[in-house]
């Protein structure tokens, strides 16, 4: 069931078959509308009271504000001399998540408008597009599209006649997550490995090759085109509760129709998952879920009632993250799913510091133990005791670890029974069941 | 003896990969700064980055091997070591394993008689884990080469790989 009263804004170009919309298209639907409206004559300040003053909130996970982030970069004579660097983070790497795929393959201009409008907000001359390697279909669009706006002059030396240039680039990455940590990518795009930069200096002051540097996720800066032409009053009234806009949530695990939806800010994730997933595939019934992609908390049925908004979710004690929601259900183990994610996070760990490098797959191997059957109960205590240290801000030197926590933490207190029953019965409870998944269900629910 | 010598004596990179790697130097402030991008392209020519084709990229970028080594090995999207004619890239990520991609990645082994990490013995493919592909509503998923194949289950591996078995063309 469609709710017809949803405005379309992230999403308006695309259709169900997905066809990219290229430059006529998106001109034909308003595209660049924004783009013309700043170069007849809008200055960087009047563009940065419009962002400040929509509450728009970062996309790739934090929420942080962004025009406050952009307001930290020095401007004009405070600035020295020499390049500023707007970078998007195209790396979407955070397990679960499948939006900014979506917005690049399927729009690619309405990035490039937004990226153009950010860069000339911050007074950047550069700006690369940091995309991972595998999104093949994306980076060609992109690359399609930055021709397109090179010979439009959307791109390039005095863009519109308005004395302003800007170069844009894409980057495409080599792997590993860690790149999607905004200094990690930093130095990625320096050529270097990608371990996290200490902060301060914050990017914004110091941060591309010593200069002011602003990052910002795909789904942030898509918004800015909308802000620009139509106002911040508009932007703040699409969202249901306090958070402004409209997000691109999505849902994957035995759903009826796993997907990515853009919907208002603050939407219930009942209607999310009952309206726009189809609910539960057919006998299985929900046990928890992950709000906002693998390093986000777990959130269970008494949840379900909550708007998706960054305020209510964090009250839950979870984060809304990247909005792209895992369903856990009652035939998968719990202890198998936070063990595939820690998994992964140990992986991944660049190995710049200890708790991460040493700690993670020490956690791994506790909980192998454990969903192997070899788990004994003073396993669950070393687990409590690796999510105080490695889960603790401040006892790592980025996001990652803490991160890889918070799924094990909530796991802990909402299945604390399931991690039990592993111990006591000495094998998998749910070992039947998946194992039946495997030779059937795979081909038969899923079209 | 110059350093023009030096480079030289090794394997040198080509001119359509000195080309490409220029492109990018042209808005690097460093040159180290294109270090991946030089990985990238070199490996996007010749399939892999030999020890050889390294000290190459290195010399050119004004690197030591050593450094250029480091950078290398950090990312797994570069492949030190020969892979087969078509990389599959894997998805054992989180929604990837709730739909079951255990149970795939089993049928795959079975199918081209290799592991994570190994190259079938005709050269065609080599199996790699990726972590998720951004495309979890269709798990379980994994690339193929530039292709992303989704809803994968027994049938599919044998569709994509039906070759193999001389049922037919890849797909
Ligand atoms: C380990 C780690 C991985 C991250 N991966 C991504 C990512 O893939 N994409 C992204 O936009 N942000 C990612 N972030 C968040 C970025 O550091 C940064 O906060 C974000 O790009 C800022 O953009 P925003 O202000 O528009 O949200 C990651 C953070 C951490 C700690
Ligand atoms: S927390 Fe992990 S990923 Fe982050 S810097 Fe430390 S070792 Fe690297
Ligand atoms: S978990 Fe496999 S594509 Fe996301």
């Amino acid at each position: 069931m469609e709710n017809v009263l949803i405005e379309k804004v992230l999403t308006r170009n695309i259709g169900p078959d997905q066809t990219p919309t290229d430059m006529a298209a998106y001109e034909a639907n308003g595209g660049y509308r924004a783009l013309h409206k700043v170069m007849a004559g809008m200055t960087p300040n009047d563009c940065l009271e419009v962002v400040k003053a929509s509450n728009l909130r970062g996309r790739g996970g934090a929420g942080f504000p962004t025009g406050m982030k952009w307001s930290f970069v020095p401007m004009g004579e405070k600035c020295t001399p020499g390049h500023k660097y707007l970078v998007t983070n195209a790396d979407e790497m955070e397990p679960g998540t499948f939006k900014d795929r979506l917005l690049m393959e399927c729009d690619p201009h309405q990035l490039i408008e937004g990226m153009i409008l950010a860069a000339y907000t911050i007074e950047a001359d550069r700006s690369y597009i940091f995309i991972r390697g595998e999104y093949v279909v994306a980076i060609e669009r992109l690359e399609q599209a930055l021709v397109d706006c090179y010979k439009k002059g959307y791109l390039g030396e005095n863009i519109l006649g308005s004395g302003y240039d800007l170069e844009m680039h894409v980057h495409t990455s080599a792997g590993r997550y860690i790149c999607g940590e905004e200094t990690a990518l930093i130095n990625a795009l320096e050529g270097k490995r990608a371990n996290p930069r200490a902060k301060p200096p914050f990017p914004q002051v110091s941060g591309l090759w010593g200069r002011p540097t602003i990052v910002n996720n795909v789904e942030t800066l898509c918004n800015i085109p909308h802000i620009i032409d139509r106002g911040a009053e508009w932007f703040q009234s699409l969202g249901i509760g306090e958070d402004s806009g409209t997000k691109m949530f999505g849902a994957s695990g035995h759903v009826k129709n796993p997907g990515c939806w853009e919907l208002p800010m603050g939407t219930p994730i009942r209607e999310i998952l009952e309206q726009h997933a189809g609910g539960m595939t057919d006998g299985r019934k929900l046990k928890g879920f992950l709000p906002g992609g693998g390093s986000t908390d777990f959130l269970v049925e008494e949840h379900l009632d909550l708007p998706m908004d960054y305020g209510s979710i964090g009250a839950a004690g979870s984060r809304m993250g990247t909005g792209t929601m895992i369903i856990l259900d009652d035939k998968t183990c719990p202890v198998g799913m936070v063990l595939n994610l820690i998994r992964f996070f140990a992986h991944e760990s660049c190995g710049f510091c200890t708790p991460c490098r040493e700690g993670l797959p020490w956690t791994r191997q506790v909980l192998e133990d454990i969903e192997a059957g070899r788990g004994r109960k003073e396993d669950l205590d070393t687990l409590v005791r690796q999510v105080k240290y490695i889960g603790s801000m401040g006892n790592t030197h980025c996001a990652l670890a803490p991160g890889a926590m918070e799924p094990l933490q909530s796991a802990l207190k909402y299945f604390q029974s399931d991690f039990e029953a592993h111990v006591e019965q000495g094998c998998c409870p749910y070992a039947a069941d998946m194992k039946a998944q495997d030779i059937t269900t795979v081909q038969g629910e899923r079209a | 003896m110059s350093e023009h010598q030096l480079i030289q004596s090794d394997i040198a990179l080509s001119a359509e990969e000195i080309r490409q790697i220029d492109v990018e130097l042209a808005h690097i402030p460093q040159k180290s700064g294109a270090a991946i991008d030089a990985l990238k392209i070199v490996q996007s020519q010749r399939g892999w980055v030999s020890d050889e084709a390294l000290v190459a990229i290195a010399r050119y970028l004004d690197m030591s091997p050593e450094a250029l080594e480091g950078v290398a090995t950090f990312y797994n999207l570069i492949y030190r070591q020969p892979v087969g004619d078509k990389v599959v890239l894997f998805c054992d990520s989180v929604s990837c394993w709730i739909c079951g991609c255990d149970g795939v990645k089993q049928k795959i082994s079975e199918k081209l008689g290799v592991d994570y990490g190994e190259t079938t013995a005709d050269n065609q493919y080599t199996l790699i884990p990726v972590p998720c592909l951004g495309a979890c509503d269709k798990a379980p998923v994994m690339m193929v080469g530039d292709d992303l194949h989704t809803n994968l289950d027994d049938q599919k591996i044998d569709q994509i790989f039906a070759k193999r078995t001389g049922e037919g063309e890849d797909c």
